[in-house]
């Protein structure tokens, strides 16, 4: 095979999934071609299909027209052959966790036939690229989910294969790891000339890419180098502020403005795209200043899906508040003092102090074990605190949580739904277990059945809503009881993009009328959003400060405009040196 | 090299996970224990009230001969008021009334009628009572008979004999039975819950993509869980034979064989519901509802399929346990009778071909 063969090849493929009466067309007429020695990113959204043409590709389904060539045989027919020469690592890695670390390169070892002469060095070289030496006797399910991530690489790379299709890797991973892994990766394309196919939905990875494929809906929206698509946008981007306006009001009116594409909350500006190359102007605030900034791979993407989708919502408006709330009052609503929880011997929570005040959106970051999730738990009143004292909305967890979490409303990533009940049915039950019943019920079902434009499906099962919707629909429940604090817990990770700004803008709506808002992430590109953002390691408060003072610290010469996760591996990296020495 | 991998990493899961040693050594050490020494099918002790209208010497003597069973635990009582409250309560389980002419009529030629009342709740308690009671009844009028010198005009003299069982002791039918449950556990339930939980945690997608075929897999499942499962029943049959003291009277090879063949069938089954449901909840249930409660209920193995209306006798020829049943309840107290050990044997070993097969087509390399 020469060296310009491509590595895959999809002509035409189509694949479509039947639950019940329902069909889904996960893949439709997809034509995409890979070239070797490459890194090339397949970016969509959750339920674009980018697992079911890894899954093809690596022969676990069978199309249902075209075909996909991998390393100049079809995948289909001679899927045995394909699989023996692939590397694939599927979403959640199948880790055998009762086995340890030296146990499951063993078994995948055997399985993949490496001669046990070249066993030794093998595992010796790949131990020390993902850093796993250390631990080689623990148990595969004892890793943390970076650990874990790596170890995966690791087994589906115990026999080199000259194609690696990696579905999400970096899901779940905290940036430290992220970045580990990107390293891993690059370094494979590299020195081992190994060609990749990577799926993500961070859309900051697909800049690390050589090539992209942009799925949507099933279809190639568009393909090639990442700059070209941000070249698509150039001219039309811009970095916009407005004296004695909050960059969170100003987005809201950039939204609505005529002739732009898009506008985003980036620290203490807003980023935006216009749809013509002349900066955006504003009829209610004449000084708005737009400086012309470079594009980026995900102003290019959000231009392309905007043409491909109009029916975005971009008025949003939450309705009245069910409470009066004073949006100026700014006494604390949420007050942590010495939080502490211990688990065995271990504190997981070792004295964390802060207090958030009315109207805020706060961030909570950290990486993997660094206490988030524990911390957040004792906030939502699902987890007691061992020492210290925890307020939320004036009430003492410690003995009036239930009253507390009256006052909270909370959206899991997973979305806490009923699937097989409908979306109607969902809100009724929600309502219920809040306690609404009567005239009030009624009113605040209504509410959520307008303000989340889910009247139209209120009889469709809430599984079979496509994702978006699902998300509105999960919000729509945690807003039901009108909270005056919202806990989110990476609320758009997987999401597109269009559906991830139409979720903030709701946010952002909320906030403005006193809702408080906390968010835990992996995502920088939710940070951003925050007014603060506290980062947590070792159970310890790392920093604590607005996203733009946390990058401005990162600030040198090396990295003169630093991003989010710059600054938060920055971050990291020095408390670990700190510890270590 | 393959296989050995794959059958490797079943011990090591099978060492380390605490919920597959629960289901194959402490679930079959807990049924032992509590078929061998809590559920009996022998009526012991039955508490039964016994009223005399008239009392006499007769009506006494007749008392101190229920007394004297182990199988009752009698109460005299005044009236029949009270003793029909007793049983109202619960306090007794049957009544035994004798009229105030019971002396007279006794010694008439028409005989004296002697009422008993039977709780019938409790169907299989109810009818050992009523049968004990007539039983004692005849034996009380014998020996009175004998004693005033005079032979009872009985024209047919019943001498039963038990064969196999000759004590009686239901134990003696119930744990040889178990070896069918516990295998049934081990097999079929434990390996479809194994299988589905491959599916669930993204092994299988991992192992598929390898160059190991769906064959290999299969077999390194099958090959752990039928070592699994011959463990398990060598406990059951050493704890059956030395702790219970139930008489092994076949070949043990022949039993072993026996075995053989059941945990192929069993673990057919296991991964046949494997392939059909790929969450370990619905394995379980499935799991459950087709192999182990059939087993308990339709194998024979407590209540005899003879006795079973037709429609449910035909039903207990799809029950793959019916067959190692009869099979080890033959060998245990019969010994070696090829008669029933040969048919049964054979359709075993058509039950653990359909079901291997079935699995064989079924699994394929693909994910739908």
């Amino acid at each position: 095979m020469s060296g310009d063969a491509p590595v895959l090849e999809a002509t035409g493929l189509c694949k479509s999934f039947v639950f019940g009466k329902r069909v889904t067309v996960a893949l439709d007429a997809v034509d995409m071609r890979l070239v070797a020695g490459r890194v090339t990113g397949l970016i969509g959204p959750d339920g674009a299909g980018k697992t079911t043409l890894m899954r093809l590709a690596a022969g676990l389904l069978v199309p249902d027209a075209g075909e996909v060539r991998v390393l100049g045989r079809d995948a289909t027919a001679e899927s045995l052959a394909v699989q023996a020469e692939l590397g694939y690592m599927p979403q959640r890695f199948g880790l055998y966790e009762d086995l340890t670390v030296a146990e499951n390169l063993e078994l995948y070892a055997d399985l993949q036939g490496v001669p046990r002469a070249t066993r030794a060095a093998r595992y010796a070289e790949l131990m020390r690229m993902t850093g796993l030496a250390p631990f080689t006797r623990r148990l595969a399910g004892r890793l943390s989910g970076g650990m874990k991530q790596k170890l995966g690489l690791a087994c589906t790379l115990v026999r080199p294969p000259r194609l690696l299709l990696l579905d999400e890797p970096t899901v779940g991973v905290d940036p430290v790891s992220r970045r580990e892994l990107w390293a891993i990766i690059d370094h494979l394309v590299a020195s081992a000339g190994m060609s990749m196919l990577l799926a993500t939905a961070y859309l900051d990875e697909a800049e690390r890419c050589a090539d992209v494929v942009l799925l949507h809906e099933g279809r190639v929206l568009a393909r090639g180098a990442p700059r070209a698509l941000s070249a698509a946008v150039a001219g039309r981007v811009w970095q916009v502020s407005a004296p004695g306006m909050a960059p969170r009001e100003l987005q809201d009116a950039l939204s609505r403005a005529p002739g732009v594409a898009d506008a985003l909350v980036q620290g203490e500006h807003v980023r935006v795209v216009t749809r013509e190359a002349a900066p955006p102007t504003l009829a209610e605030s004449p000084s708005l200043r737009a400086d012309p900034v470079a594009p980026r791979f995900e102003d290019g993407f959000v231009d392309l899906l905007r043409q491909a989708r109009s029916d975005l919502a971009r008025d949003i408006d939450m309705g009245p508040p069910r409470h009066a709330v004073d949006a100026d009052d700014t006494r604390a609503v949420i007050r942590v003092r010495g939080a502490r929880r211990r688990f065995g011997t271990f504190w997981a929570v070792d004295g964390v102090d802060f207090s958030i005040a009315r109207g805020e959106i706060f961030g909570l970051l950290g990486a993997n074990g660094a206490g988030k999730t524990t911390l957040f738990r004792m906030l939502c009143g699902l987890l007691p605190a061992s020492a210290g004292r925890l307020e939320v909305a004036g009430f003492d967890l410690r003995r009036a949580s239930a009253v507390a979490r009256a006052r909270i409303g909370y959206m899991s990533q997973k979305f806490s739904l009923y699937g097989n009940l409908s979306v109607a049915q969902n809100l009724a039950f929600f309502a219920a277990a809040y306690g609404l019943h009567g005239a009030e019920r009624a009113a605040r079902i209504a509410w959520a059945e307008s303000t989340f434009d889910l009247a139209d499906s209120a009889a469709q099962l809430a599984g079979l809503l496509p994702l978006g919707y699902k998300q509105r629909l999960a919000m729509a429940c945690a807003l039901m009881h009108a909270p005056e604090i919202l806990f989110l817990d990476e609320p758009t990770s997987g999401v597109d993009p269009l559906a991830r700004r139409e979720f903030w803008l709701r946010i952002n709506a909320l906030a403005r009328r006193g809702v408080t808002v906390l968010v835990t992430t992996h995502f920088m590109e939710e940070a951003e959003y925050c007014d603060r953002v506290a980062i947590l390691a070792a159970g310890r408060l790392l920093a604590l400060d607005a996203p733009a003072a946390l990058k401005a610290r990162a600030r040198n010469a090396a990295l003169p405009e630093p991003s989010l996760e710059d600054a938060f591996i920055a971050l990291i990296q020095a408390h670990e040196q700190r510890v270590a020495s | 090299m393959r296989l050995g991998a794959l059958v490797r990493k079943e011990f090591l899961q099978i060492v380390r996970d605490p919920s597959s040693i629960a289901i194959a050594f402490l679930m079959p050490l807990f049924l032992l224990a509590l078929f061998g020494y809590g559920v009996s099918l022998d009526a012991e002790r039955v508490p039964l009230a016994l009223v005399a209208e008239a009392p006499s010497t007769d009506s006494a003597e007749f008392f101190a001969a229920l007394g004297g069973s182990p199988s009752f635990a009698p109460r005299t009582m005044d009236s029949m008021v009270a003793a029909e409250r007793a049983l109202l309560q619960g306090e007794v389980d049957g009544i035994v009334r004798l009229r105030a002419d019971f002396a007279r009529a006794s010694r008439d030629a028409n005989g004296a009628p002697v009422q008993v009342l039977v709780n019938g709740i409790d169907t299989n308690t109810a009818r050992l009572v009523q049968g004990y009671i007539e039983g004692a009844w005849s034996a009380w009028l014998a020996a009175r008979a004998a004693r005033d010198g005079g032979a009872l005009a009985v024209p047919v003299d019943i001498a039963p004999r038990i064969w196999f069982n000759g004590e009686l002791r239901s134990r003696n039918y119930l744990v040889p039975g178990l070896v069918a449950i516990i295998m049934t556990l081990i097999g079929a339930l434990l390996t479809a819950l194994v299988m589905a939980r491959e599916w669930e945690r993204g092994t299988m997608e991992a192992l598929l993509v390898t160059p190991t075929s769906m064959s290999e897999v299969l077999l390194g499942k099958l090959a752990a869980y039928f070592v699994l499962g011959t463990g398990g029943m060598l406990l059951s049959v050493a704890l059956a034979v030395w702790w219970f003291e139930v008489p092994l009277r076949g070949s043990f090879w022949v039993l072993w064989a026996a075995a053989s063949l059941f945990l192929l069938a069993a673990l057919g089954m296991g991964l046949t519901i494997s392939t059909l449901a790929r969450s370990q909840f619905v394995a379980g249930q499935v799991a459950i509802l087709a192999t182990f409660l059939p087993a308990f209920l339709l194998s024979g193995f407590m209540f005899d399929i003879g006795s079973m209306p037709p429609v449910v006798q035909a039903l207990t020829h799809l029950v793959v346990a019916r067959y190692f049943v009869a099979i080890v309840q033959t060998l245990f107290l019969a010994g070696d009778v090829w008669a029933v050990i040969l048919p049964n044997a054979a359709a075993l070993a058509a039950m653990a071909a359909l079901f291997l097969g079935l699995t064989w087509r079924k699994s394929r390399k693909r994910l739908e």
